[in-house]
């Protein structure tokens, strides 16, 4: 028994109501004074709908596109580290430092009609900017590094000695890749993906210069809650936001059994 | 899967010379697989890394100097800057609290007060504002309390210090969680049984095996602090020169058409980040050995 139990947890409580819990809490007491059906119609109203559809469908293929594209540069960078190949695994970590206002206007400014990118593309009459595309190429931008820092560690320890013992056994390579390996790796995978879904789901300062803002079609759910509060709609952007933090809640959750799911899958291996 | 299992298959791989065929056949396919990965990476992280000096120099160094002389923009810099020292202060102290607490000692809630630390990572920064402008905005009984006391913390720096400390709060106590609790009490409780106080064990055997997961957990909370837009931007206000920080100065630039202006301030942005980040990863592979 280590002594100060008391002290430690008061002071640790103490701080995290200051920052975190107190602040919430606000948010929601701004609601006590709406009634649930003014909630709902607030909350849900036709443009709340469609930033979150937009949102959830943006965020869900942009981090699918991550898992993908990291999943190739996470066996890369396992099979070959060090060396050159540790510059590539820095650039790996630079989205996630990059300040999101910085990413939003270089994508934007990039991939705009007149940017290296955009003004090729739009000779081949092709508009990221300014389209739901663009918001997915700010987010799949953002989201890359959860999903390759979480899948690295797990590829670079898997044992191959159920691979090569099924090889021994006669198993074709794919049978291989679909009985041992993928199941090995799965949970890593689930969790980045998820890990790059929380992510990219708030996400306000890359997004909204490539996002183009239109209400209804390329507006976000953080850019409803921001353009209510500029109209002084202190309830209107409290109801939505209260949902979108009730998401969050709901994906910290879920990555916490994912994540708990992934150690015990590597710890079982 | 039993280990005779593992051990037949290791002989097997000794045996079959097939095997080592396959392994030298899945090498030659590798440089189309690093090519591809570099591109991957140079076309999409790299290109827009490039771009930003390429915008911000476009038009020579004059305007890139008449940028960072502006008073908006030295303003700017200054209050990133202190926002930033701040928070790296408030939250490296509380993730070394939090490190101990929560794996030094057992107490039912664990994985909820965990749960409630990491919230902030996974809210959207525009909520967080939200809160915070309804926490301590001049409406809410908070912020009225402390304008009676003559405090305004809402369109005030006060209140970007609050939003960046909110948004980077998890930075630092995940990392040292994460150690700490790998670490396990075995030394700690030996050092207390060796007469040593609290005080002495925290600061002579807890703290110095753990400042690696430290140092990396402030280094990505400065990063975050230096960048954060979405919360600082609901409570800022928006007033030139006084609740501006650096990512406020570049979206207003941006707005205004000045896009070098805007260039310029997220290249020196991004070159300090980066810093940051080869920082962290020199450090990573230094640590890895032991």
């Amino acid at each position: 028994m280590i002594p100060g139990r008391g002290l430690a947890l008061g002071m640790t409580m103490t701080v995290v109501a200051i920052v975190v819990v107190v602040p919430l809490g606000a948010l929601v007491l701004t609601l006590r004074g709406i009634t649930p059906a003014g909630f709902l119609a607030t909350a849900f109203s036709p443009e709340a709908l469609a930033a979150y559809r937009l949102s959830f469908g943006a965020a869900i293929v942009a981090s699918a596109i991550d898992v993908l594209a990291g999943a190739a540069i996470a066996i890369v960078l396992v099979r070959h580290p060090g060396g050159a190949m540790r510059g590539l695994d820095t650039l790996v970590d630079v989205p996630f430092a990059l300040p999101p206002a910085v990413t939003g206007i270089t994508l934007a400014t990039l991939y705009g009609p007149h940017g290296w990118v955009g003004a090729w593309l739009a000779q081949h009459g092709i508009a990221i900017a300014y389209t739901p595309a663009g918001i997915v190429l700010a987010l799949a931008f953002v989201g890359l590094p959860f999903v390759v820092r979480t899948v690295q560690p797990v590829i670079a320890t898997l044992p191959e000695e159920y691979a090569l013992a099924a090889a021994s056994l006669g198993a074709a390579p794919f049978t291989i890749l679909r009985r041992i390996t993928l199941p090995l790796v799965a949970p890593a995978f689930l969790t980045g993906f998820a890990l790059a879904l929380a992510r990219t789901l708030g996400e306000y300062g890359s997004v909204i210069f490539i996002a183009g803002n239109m209400p209804g079609k390329t507006e976000i759910v953080p850019l409803i809650i921001v353009t209510r509060l500029e109209q002084y709609d202190f309830s209107g952007a409290a109801a939505v936001a209260l949902v979108s933090l009730a998401v969050s809640f709901l994906m910290l959750l879920t990555i916490d059994v994912l994540q708990r799911r992934m150690l015990d899958a590597r710890n079982a291996a | 899967m039993t280990a005779l299992d593992v051990r037949d298959a290791r002989d097997a791989r000794a045996l079959h010379p097939g095997d080592a065929a396959r392994a030298k056949r899945w090498s030659a396919a590798d440089p189309f697989a690093i090519a591809g990965v570099a591109l991957l990476l140079g076309f999409f992280i790299l290109l827009p890394l490039v771009s930003i000096g390429f915008e911000a120099l476009r038009a020579g160094w004059a305007p890139v100097v008449a940028t960072f002389s502006d008073p908006n923009a030295r303003a700017a810099i200054g209050l990133t800057v202190l926002a930033t020292a701040v928070t790296v202060v408030v939250n490296g102290a509380f993730g070394v609290l939090a490190g101990w607490t929560l794996t030094k000692y057992r107490f039912p809630g664990t994985s909820l007060l965990l749960a409630i630390i990491n919230l902030p990572l996974t809210i959207s920064p525009v909520v967080a504002g939200l809160a915070l402008l309804l926490c301590f905005g001049t409406r809410s009984p908070l912020g009225a309390w402390f304008a009676a006391h003559g405090v305004q913390i809402a369109f005030t720096p006060i209140g970007i210090v609050l939003a960046t400390i909110f948004v980077t709060f998890p930075y630092v106590a995940r990392e040292t969680i994460a150690l700490m609790g790998e670490q396990g009490r075995d030394l700690e409780e030996a050092a207390l049984g060796l007469g040593a106080s609290v005080w002495q064990t925290f600061a002579l055997v807890t703290f110095p095996r753990a400042r690696w997961a430290i140092l990396n957990g402030l280094l990505l909370c400065n990063a975050r602090a230096l960048g954060e837009f979405g919360a600082v931007s609901v409570i800022s206000g928006n007033i030139q020169g006084l609740t501006d920080t650096v990512p406020l100065q570049i979206d207003f630039l941006y707005n205004e058409d000045n896009l070098v202006g805007a260039f310029a301030l997220s290249g020196a942005l991004a070159l300090v980040v980066i810093a940051l980040t080869l920082v962290r990863s020199i450090l990573e592979a230094r640590r890895r050995p032991d």
